[in-house]
């Protein structure tokens, strides 16, 4: 078992969703950036789809009770205290071994989240199939609901004997970009005047303070729409990043908890392969929308696929040797992406 | 308007056959979902009033082999379908579960006993589920009772209300903010976890009649429901 200490930041069970039920009006719900979540997974010895710790801004404290391997994948560094005080680092991009009475402390979260795993994965019941928390019907995760301090977490058996692993520092993904968000046109492209398309691909936008993980609501130039066509159209089905303009034509992506149908028209959506970045767009952050084609998008998708699978095969036993270099750059990375 | 596609990122795909509220569409929906193949590859489908939406993993199903069977599904004949039910839901319409009662009957010249037996005597169906988990869009009402949402909408809407706006009907599974007029509340679970493989109570395609029972029988069906004594084959249509 773990306890929270200090929650700090916003922190949910996640894993990667819960697919199969938009029919009810369940949302996907599951990681923002599930790569990040799979990459964790993976330095955790767990299956791709072990629920771990989704964290937000701050990461949090945490004592073990047992020991466990835990693994760090974000933009974050912390250090491990253990019972009889004595303090060592613990860099993102790796796994370490806790052991009994182990307080972990994590910093400062780059970019928009972070994940910690753990090895066995964080053992909450299954809803619809899946841990993932979707706390507006109080549903999965702990209790349905945001971690708090003093929370405990039970752990997946089969939790001792797992080795640290960490991902070489040359394969660091590298530090968040601001190259255009890739789009595919429509469902409801024809709702919109030539010059607001003209717009939305022209132009910057910003993210505002409403962002969670429903949806990122931007800031910027209005987009209008066809006044023959209006701002409301008979409701039908969305997916996460879906980009709607309602009447007052601010646009809103849609992220992983959103609603399964809408009645606003969708301009655009996000192609999957961009849509882990999407989770890194903090309230400020400019953003730039590009048109692709379908088989540009489907391309896209097979090598981000592609990109993670060579950084998960390529984790190496953390012992092999002290890796300087590597917590040196962890702490650089962190670094560059606070600066964004 | 001939059914059509419409790419929803590359992970979805739409197959629209109209752009309004319509029990016509809404068949044609229906039948478009039950003739679709369970391709592999496949995670959602999801029926909206005008639309059927497939989600799906383009790594297991190519988007152009799912292009080709949907718009063969769109062939399909519209007929009562298979997977529907009917469902006889009971409610208590008063002052207390409808605190809406008394201003529609005024906005719609009615009494307050007309307007509930105009709703317990429609037979509505089930347009699509959304907005909250089990949320179900029935529809759809005499033309009389007919009435714009709320100007502003409430903040707590309690569990298991009975509201109206518009063409629609419907019944909140949960606790939330909401701008439909409240008529009364049912004692049924309209989503429950414990029932895994079909935890909404309606599936898009059902059909719907309220019934209007007593505070007496309200509490009963209540304790019953929630001691588990009374499973949802209770509340099927006969």
């Amino acid at each position: 078992m773990i306890e929270i200490l200090t929650c700090n930041g916003p922190a949910t069970v996640q894993d990667l969703g819960r697919p199969g039920y938009r029919h009810l009006g369940v949302p996907l719900s599951g990681a923002l950036d599930p790569n990040l979540l799979r990459l964790a997974n993976a330095l955790a010895n767990n299956p791709p789809d072990a629920a771990a710790i989704e964290l937000r801004l701050v990461g949090p404290q945490l004592r073990t009770d047992t020991p466990i391997l835990v693994a760090l994948a974000g933009g974050m560094s912390g250090r491990i205290e253990s019972e009889d005080g004595q303090v060592r680092p613990a860099a993102a991009w790796s796994s370490h071994q806790l052991q009994k009475g182990d307080t972990l402390s994590l910093g400062a979260i780059g970019g928009g989240v972070a994940y910690l795993a753990v090895s066995g994965g964080i053992e909450v019941p299954r809803v619809l199939g899946s841990r993932a928390t979707y706390a507006r019907a109080r549903m999965g995760g702990l209790e349905g609901r945001q971690l708090g301090n003093g929370d405990r977490l039970i752990v997946g058996a089969d939790n001792t004997a797992r080795r640290e692993l960490r991902l070489p520092t040359a394969l660091y993904p590298p530090p968040l970009d601001d190259s255009p968000l890739r789009v595919l046109p429509g469902p409801q492209q024809d709702c919109f005047t030539a010059e607001a398309w003209s717009i939305f691909l022209g132009e910057e936008f910003t993210v505002s303070r409403e962002a969670d993980r429903m949806g990122l609501r931007l800031n910027g130039p209005r987009l209008e729409h066809l006044s023959s066509k209006g701002a409301d159209i008979v409701s039908d089905a969305v997916t996460p990043g879906a980009i709607q303009i309602p009447a007052d034509g601010r646009p809103i992506i849609l992220l992983a908890d959103c609603q399964t149908v809408g009645g606003y028209p969708k301009i655009a959506t996000v192609i999957s392969a961009d849509l882990p970045r999407l989770a890194h767009a903090l309230p400020g952050s400019h953003l730039r929308f590009n048109a692709v084609t379908l088989a540009e998008a489907q391309t896209a998708r097979i090598a981000a696929a592609s990109m993670l699978e060579a950084m998960i095969q390529s984790l190496v036993p953390a012992s092999v040797e002290l890796d300087l270099t590597a917590l040196y750059q962890a702490n650089l990375i962190d670094g560059v992406i606070h600066e964004n | 308007m001939t059914p059509h596609l419409l790419d929803l990122g590359d992970t979805a795909l739409t197959l629209e056959f109209g752009d309004r509220i319509d029990l016509a569409l809404s068949m044609q929906v229906m039948a478009a979902r039950d003739a679709l193949p369970p391709l592999p590859g496949i995670t959602d489908l999801v029926p909206s009033y005008r639309s059927l939406t497939v989600h799906f993993d383009p790594s297991l199903l190519p988007r152009d082999i799912l292009a080709e069977h949907l718009l063969c599904a769109a062939k399909a004949a519209p007929q009562k379908s298979a997977l529907a039910t009917r469902w006889l839901i009971p409610a208590l319409f008063d002052a207390e579960c409808g605190p809406d009662l008394s201003q529609v009957a005024t906005a719609t010249g009615r009494s307050q006993e007309a307007v509930i037996e105009a709703l317990c005597n429609t037979e509505l169906h089930v347009f699509l589920i959304g907005f909250l988990p089990g949320f179900p869009y029935l529809g759809e009402l005499p033309e009389w009772l007919r009435l714009p949402r709320l100007a502003t909408p409430r903040t707590q809407v309690p569990a298991n209300s009975v509201a109206i706006a518009g063409a629609q009907a419907a019944v909140y599974p949960w606790e939330s903010p909401g701008g439909w007029h409240l008529l009364g509340r049912t004692p049924v679970r309209l989503f429950d976890l414990a029932e895994a493989d079909q935890p909404a109570l309606f599936a898009p395609g059902d059909r719907v009649r309220f019934t209007s029972i007593s505070a007496t029988e309200f509490a009963r069906i209540s304790t019953a429901v929630n001691a588990g004594e009374l499973g949802r084959g209770a509340f099927r249509a006969p």
